[in-house]
């Protein structure tokens, strides 16, 4: 009894470590997307995010050289380093589809090939560009993101369960909540949400619609930038090695039309995706490796079918919001 | 009269959507911001490199040009890139966001591995071939249908169900690797038929890729016969432009959205088929490589002019393969090819704006002329 | 100046101007609204009544002349400029976000000085509510709502602003009869409340059990006001639609008129839910011109599109005589590809041009096609009649155009028309239909359409004329049907009926009894 008790609260948290990243990102989809953004540069952003940390904490451990990392900077450097990344690609797809009214998918897949690209390239270049030779490695500052609560391992599984987490996960959720409240429960949420459905009814009501727009895309892919590093600093132990993120960042996107839009269901998506995402480690390899990687198809074809039941169910709070994917221009009837 | 009217404050910048543009004019656009995206990616690989900016471009042009295997390798890689364009360009003149064509590829390149490990010994090479390729544009066709299906019957999201697609391609993929893994435990499905070469399509005046290029070639005049002279593909622009034109001329929409998303996933089966029947012989989840992304900029960007696709097309392996030499050169990564490729498509996007829409600036304004 | 009245009056409106390019939408009104009372604005489309009120919400800004606001000129720039003014209009086209509940989107928008509190928001509407006698579920989700509740909830949003002026623009249009009943209540409660309320209608017997003043207009100018205790319907009708002008549109007399079109009994229910036709009967005979009048949205639009099977019907039969054939084929629950199948030749020329009847960005040729492009077994194109066709129209009908391969967007609008009409014509029709086909015409384009029109009855065609322009109507029409509210409230004979008869008719819209 309790050796399943604490493999099943293992299980879940490693189902909670891999399903932070997917939180961060669908955290800052939705914020973006219920401004009407569709922004499909979100693995891109992802991408970006998780670089930036490194880059930032490889330039701070080698300013520090041998001596000893100060735990504020160590961690604050990569953090703001990753914020401003993620923010700067996310400002490139509002420019281009907010101002400039371009098509808001092929901006945010273009924006997906470029961050994607930045990140494998600095992720594979940047010490050789420095002259070190082999990957980007942040051991040191990864310590800093990944060191937990004092007493989580005293506390056995119920400490593995809630306390084993670097504090980027806490963020994951606390971010989520928050998300949730501000849309809920402020005007700000409920001008931002009115932009998202109609714009022309927000921009009557004295709305200003382009700068909800860019706000909400940016500050949300901020957020989705901590996905990424989250992902490299805590989860990858501050190791880039190629093409290891993966789909991760088409996965947030499919977990916000899984989570219908709405963060805190997110919140419990994020850890459903991530339990999947990890189920297969837990079935044994030999034969059944192909169950593994059906397993590991599950999201995507859960997210369809939710996807389909809620568009024959036409239930109005369920669906995308209305001008999802639609530029805004007042003097176009 | 008094005049208690006080001037009310107006905007400094004012957009009006342009009635249309010289045709030269929005081309001339367009030219100047790939040559400013090519001065700037060229300035970014010079930060990179050290190069000075005439190296740049001469690696470039050396990578694309500087011997009959890269120029070879730029036309295959060209051909395909334009082959999943050209299938995606029918959706989008529907106004139908196709963001499957990665996965609707993929689906076609699945189903030719599958004919040619599990059929090759079955039957006569010509007719492996042939049965490949239809049993690929069939699998392309469905991964096309499914979510054209659902969108014309229940208005479900096409941009969100078709990306979802490509990722259950990628899945299905790793699923199958195990099962045709060769040999055992490598991980990999290798090259198929190694010996027999079954289900290869045969070389051309002694060229590898010489019949790919001329299949794509023909799909290309085909596309654009059929988007510009048939009946589909005029009831195609009906529908993107207005439905409801559409539905007062009597045409059966949701019909038209099933038939041009079958056009559409079999062409994008057409090109899976090239790649593992005609190129790589082999499949992968990365098979495709996400060209299926840059296949709907390429469209995009051409306008849904199939014949300027070949230009975008070229443009962008010719940028891909120059930044992936000075990559292997500097013995960076090959991702560069990305960065550059993320650049220019910027500029791309950014300048259509120019061309569709026009700045008045509020000095140019004439007093109390208004519209 | 004019200050003889006791109370200074809530707006003032001295010499107001608003001109869009070349037309003038209104010209020198002058307009005041007390303190407390219902003010209604008469006319009939196109009159300027709407422009002229979306200058006093600061949708518009008046090209000359000045507003003033209890009794101070002021200064109306922006729908915002007029909220501090404490003026608030309900627009014919609500705007409301769908998935919102009527508090939120009542809350929408409001300044940042005002907490944000979902629950007092609740109490303050149903507050508002219960002192006017609205009746609405504050927490009740907008796309779930019917027309009336959506109205009441733009109403109470401009309450809830604090606005002593409320403008209505055509409240009544989508309303039935019991809810029209209910609302005017409610602005009676206002009324007595001190708010002053003007109401945009063209229904004479609201006017005369609503208001306390009329103010008319028509083509843009004002007309009067009258106090509408001391007047009646003709004398309110006459200042509406004025006296008959002539056109000298030519009109001969049918030949051998036949029916060609029965109409019986049609029901329809739109979208939204509403009745939109109810127990509509009439016919239409060969070699003649019908005409169709009522006020905006009585009907019209629905009504042409159930017989070219665009819209369905709830009950009732379109029945066509061919003839060819000389049988009678059944039209209604036949798509517009099975009605052609059937070897209906009807043409319809519908009001969207460019969004309905034409495809902007195709050029002229494509543009031909449309109708024709199925023609034959190949499964290509053929361009070269449809080419010609359009080079034929350009020159009978003096298109303005660089050539056939240019967009009709880029198209004046009478030349758009010209190419839609001449294309509906080309196909050789039985029945033609137009709706409004001179809107936004010049003298000379119009001549043309009615020219072609007259021809086609001459050929024997069944004519179906929507129009707006009583004068054209009665000049050009042989027969004209009024329909108002979804019902028919008339037929009567084009050449013998007055403009005054017609006009009771349009706003005639509860059926048959006399208002």
């Amino acid at each position: 009894m309790n050796e399943l008790l604490v493999f099943i609260c293992g299980f879940i948290a490693v189902a909670i470590k891999q399903g932070t990243p997917l939180l961060f990102g669908s955290t800052g989809e939705i914020l973006t997307e219920k401004s009407g953004n569709l922004n499909l540069g979100i693995p891109g952003i992802m991408y970006m995010g998780g670089v930036s940390g490194v880059i930032g904490a490889f330039f701070y451990e080698k300013a520090v050289g041998a001596g000893e990392l100060n735990p504020v900077w160590g961690v604050l450097i990569p953090l703001i380093a990753a914020l401003i990344g993620a923010a700067l690609l996310a400002l490139v797809y509002s420019f281009l589809t907010i101002t400039l009214r371009a098509n808001q998918n092929v901006t945010g897949l273009a924006l997906t090939t470029f961050g994607v690209g930045i990140g494998d390239f600095f992720g594979g270049s940047l010490a050789q560009l420095f002259g070190e030779g082999g990957s980007l490695s942040v051991k040191r500052s990864s310590t800093l993101f990944r060191s937990t609560l004092p007493f989580a391992e005293d506390w056995g599984a119920i400490g593995e369960l809630f306390f084993s987490y670097g504090f980027l996960v806490y963020l994951a959720v606390v971010l989520a909540l928050v998300a949730a409240f501000i849309l809920r429960r402020t005007r700000i949420g409920l001008n931002l949400r009115a932009v998202g459905e109609n714009p022309a009814t927000a921009d009557a009501a004295g709305i200003n619609v382009t700068r909800y727009k860019y706000a909400a895309t940016v500050v949300g892919g901020a957020i989705a930038g901590l996905g990424g590093l989250y992902y490299i600093m805590d989860y990858a132990y501050g190791t880039w090695s190629d093409g290891s993120f993966g789909d991760r960042g088409w996965l947030a996107i499919a977990l916000v039309i899984f989570a219908l839009w709405k963060p805190k269901v997110g919140i419990l998506g994020s850890f459903l995706f991530g339990a999947l995402y990890v189920l297969p480690a837990y079935i044994h390899y030999g034969e059944n490796r192909m169950v593994q990687y059906f397993v590991m198809m599950l999201p995507y074809v859960v997210t369809i079918v939710v996807l389909v039941i809620t568009s024959m169910r036409k239930k109005r709070e369920h669906q995308p919001p209305e001008s999802l994917g639609l530029p805004y221009f007042r003097e176009e009837r | 009269m008094s005049q208690a009217i006080k001037k009310h404050h107006e905007p400094l910048i004012h957009i009006t959507k342009r009635d249309q543009m010289v045709w030269w004019k929005g081309w001339l656009i367009r030219a100047i911001a790939i040559l400013a995206a090519l001065v700037v990616s060229g300035g970014v690989i010079m930060l990179l490199t050290g190069l000075n900016p005439i190296s740049v471009y001469a690696e470039m042009v050396d990578g694309n040009f500087g011997s009959s295997r890269k120029l070879w390798m730029l036309l295959q890689k060209t051909a395909i890139l334009l082959c999943i364009a050209l299938a995606v360009t029918p959706a989008f003149k529907m106004k139908f966001w196709n963001c499957g064509g990665e996965g609707q590829t993929l689906a076609g390149c699945i189903a030719a591995a599958a004919c040619m490990i599990h059929l090759g010994d079955s039957m006569p090479g010509w007719l492996l071939i042939l049965v490949t390729f239809v049993m690929s544009v069939c699998a392309g066709a469905l991964w096309g249908v499914i979510p054209a299906f659902f969108k014309a019957r229940y208005n479900t999201n096409e941009t969100l169900f078709t990306l979802m697609m490509n990722y259950v391609a990628i899945q299905l993929v790793e699923v199958l690797e195990v099962l045709w893994e060769n040999p055992k435990n490598s991980g990999t499905v290798g090259v198929i038929n190694r010996n027999s070469q079954a289900g290869w399509l045969p070389d051309l005046f002694g060229q590898r890729y010489l019949l790919n290029i001329l299949i794509v070639a023909a799909v290309c005049i085909l596309v654009y016969v059929y988007l510009k002279h048939s009946k589909q593909g005029y009831e195609v622009s009906v529908v993107g432009e207005s439905q409801n034109t559409a539905r007062y001329v009597g045409i059966d929409v949701k019909k038209v959205i099933v038939r041009t998303m079958i056009v559409s996933g079999a062409i994008c089966g057409l090109a899976g088929f090239l790649l593992v029947s005609g190129t790589g012989h082999t499949i992968g989840p990365n098979t495709v490589g996400g060209q299926g992304f840059t296949a709907m900029m390429v469209s995009w960007m051409a306008k849904f002019n199939p014949i300027v696709m070949i230009l975008t097309s070229g443009l962008i392996i010719f940028l891909q393969q120059g930044a992936t030499a000075i990559a292997t050169t500097f013995r960076l990564h090959d991702s560069l090819a990305d960065i550059v490729t993320g650049i220019i498509l910027f500029f791309i996007i950014g300048c259509e704006f120019f061309i569709q829409y026009q700045i008045h600036f509020r000095r140019s304004r004439k007093e109390g002329v208004e519209k | 100046m004019s200050q003889q009245i006791s109370a200074v009056p809530a707006i003032e409106l001295r010499g107001v101007t608003k001109r869009f390019g070349s037309v003038v939408a209104n010209r020198n009104v002058n307009l005041t609204v007390h303190k407390g009372e219902i003010l209604s604005i008469l006319g009939e489309n196109g009159s300027g009544k709407t422009t002229l009120m979306n200058m006093i919400s600061g949708i518009y800004f008046p090209d000359e002349g000045e507003i003033f606001i209890n009794g101070e000129p002021a200064v109306i720039a922006s729908p915002k400029d007029a909220f501090d003014y404490k003026i608030g209009m309900i627009h014919q086209h609500f705007k409301l976000v769908d998935v919102f509940s009527a508090t939120e989107n009542i809350v929408l928008g409001l300044g940042k000085a005002e907490k944000y509190d979902l629950k007092d928001a609740e109490e303050r509407v149903v507050e508002i509510s219960q002192r006017y006698g609205f009746e609405v579920d504050p927490k009740k989700k907008i796309y779930t709502m019917a027309v009336s509740e959506k109205q009441t909830v733009e109403i109470i949003k401009v309450l809830y602003r604090g606005a002593d002026i409320l403008i209505l623009d055509e409240p009544t249009a989508v309303l039935t009869p019991q809810e029209t009943q209910k609302l005017f209540a409610v602005l009676r409660r206002m009324r007595e409340d001190g708010k002053s309320i003007i109401i945009i209608t063209h229904k004479l017997h609201e006017v005369l059990s609503l208001s306390d003043r009329v103010a008319v207009l028509r083509k843009g100018e004002y007309i009067g006001t009258v106090e509408t205790a001391k007047t009646n319907e003709s004398e309110l009708t006459e200042m509406m639609v004025g006296k008959k002008i002539s056109l000298n549109i030519e009109r001969s007399e049918p030949k051998d008129p036949q029916v060609r079109l029965e109409v019986h009994h049609v029901d329809c229910t739109n979208r939204q839910g509403t009745l939109v036709l109810d127990d509509v009967s009439f016919s239409v005979n060969s070699g003649e011109i019908l005409g169709i009048a009522g006020i905006a949205g009585s009907g019209q639009r629905e009504l042409l599109e159930v017989i070219a099977g665009l819209q369905k019907t709830d009950s009732g039969a379109v029945l066509y005589h061919n003839p060819k054939t000389g049988n009678v084929d059944l039209l209604q629950g036949k798509t517009p590809l099975q009605i052609r199948e059937l070897g209906v030749r009807l043409s319809f020329v519908p009001e969207d041009r460019l969004g309905m009847g034409l495809v902007g960005n195709m050029d002229i040729t494509d543009n031909m096609m449309l109708r024709s492009y199925r023609k034959g077994k190949s499964a290509f194109l053929e361009r070269k009649a449809p080419k010609n066709l359009a080079e034929q129209i350009i020159e009978e009908l003096e298109v303005v155009t660089p050539g056939t391969t240019t967009p009709v967007r880029r198209l004046s609008g009478g030349n758009v028309q010209k190419v839609l009409v001449g294309r509906e014509i080309a196909a050789s029709p039985t029945v033609l239909m137009a709706a409004y086909p001179v809107r936004g015409l010049d003298i000379n384009s119009s001549y043309t359409i009615y020219n072609l029109l007259n021809q086609q009855k001459e050929q024997g065609v069944a004519v179906i004329f929507v129009g707006e322009d009583l004068d054209v109507l009665l000049e050009l029409c042989d027969r004209i049907l009024v329909i108002g509210g979804g019902k028919v409230t008339g037929v009567v004979d084009g050449r013998t009926a007055t403009k005054e008869q017609v006009g009771l008719l349009m706003t005639k819209s509860e059926g048959g009894e006399q208002a």
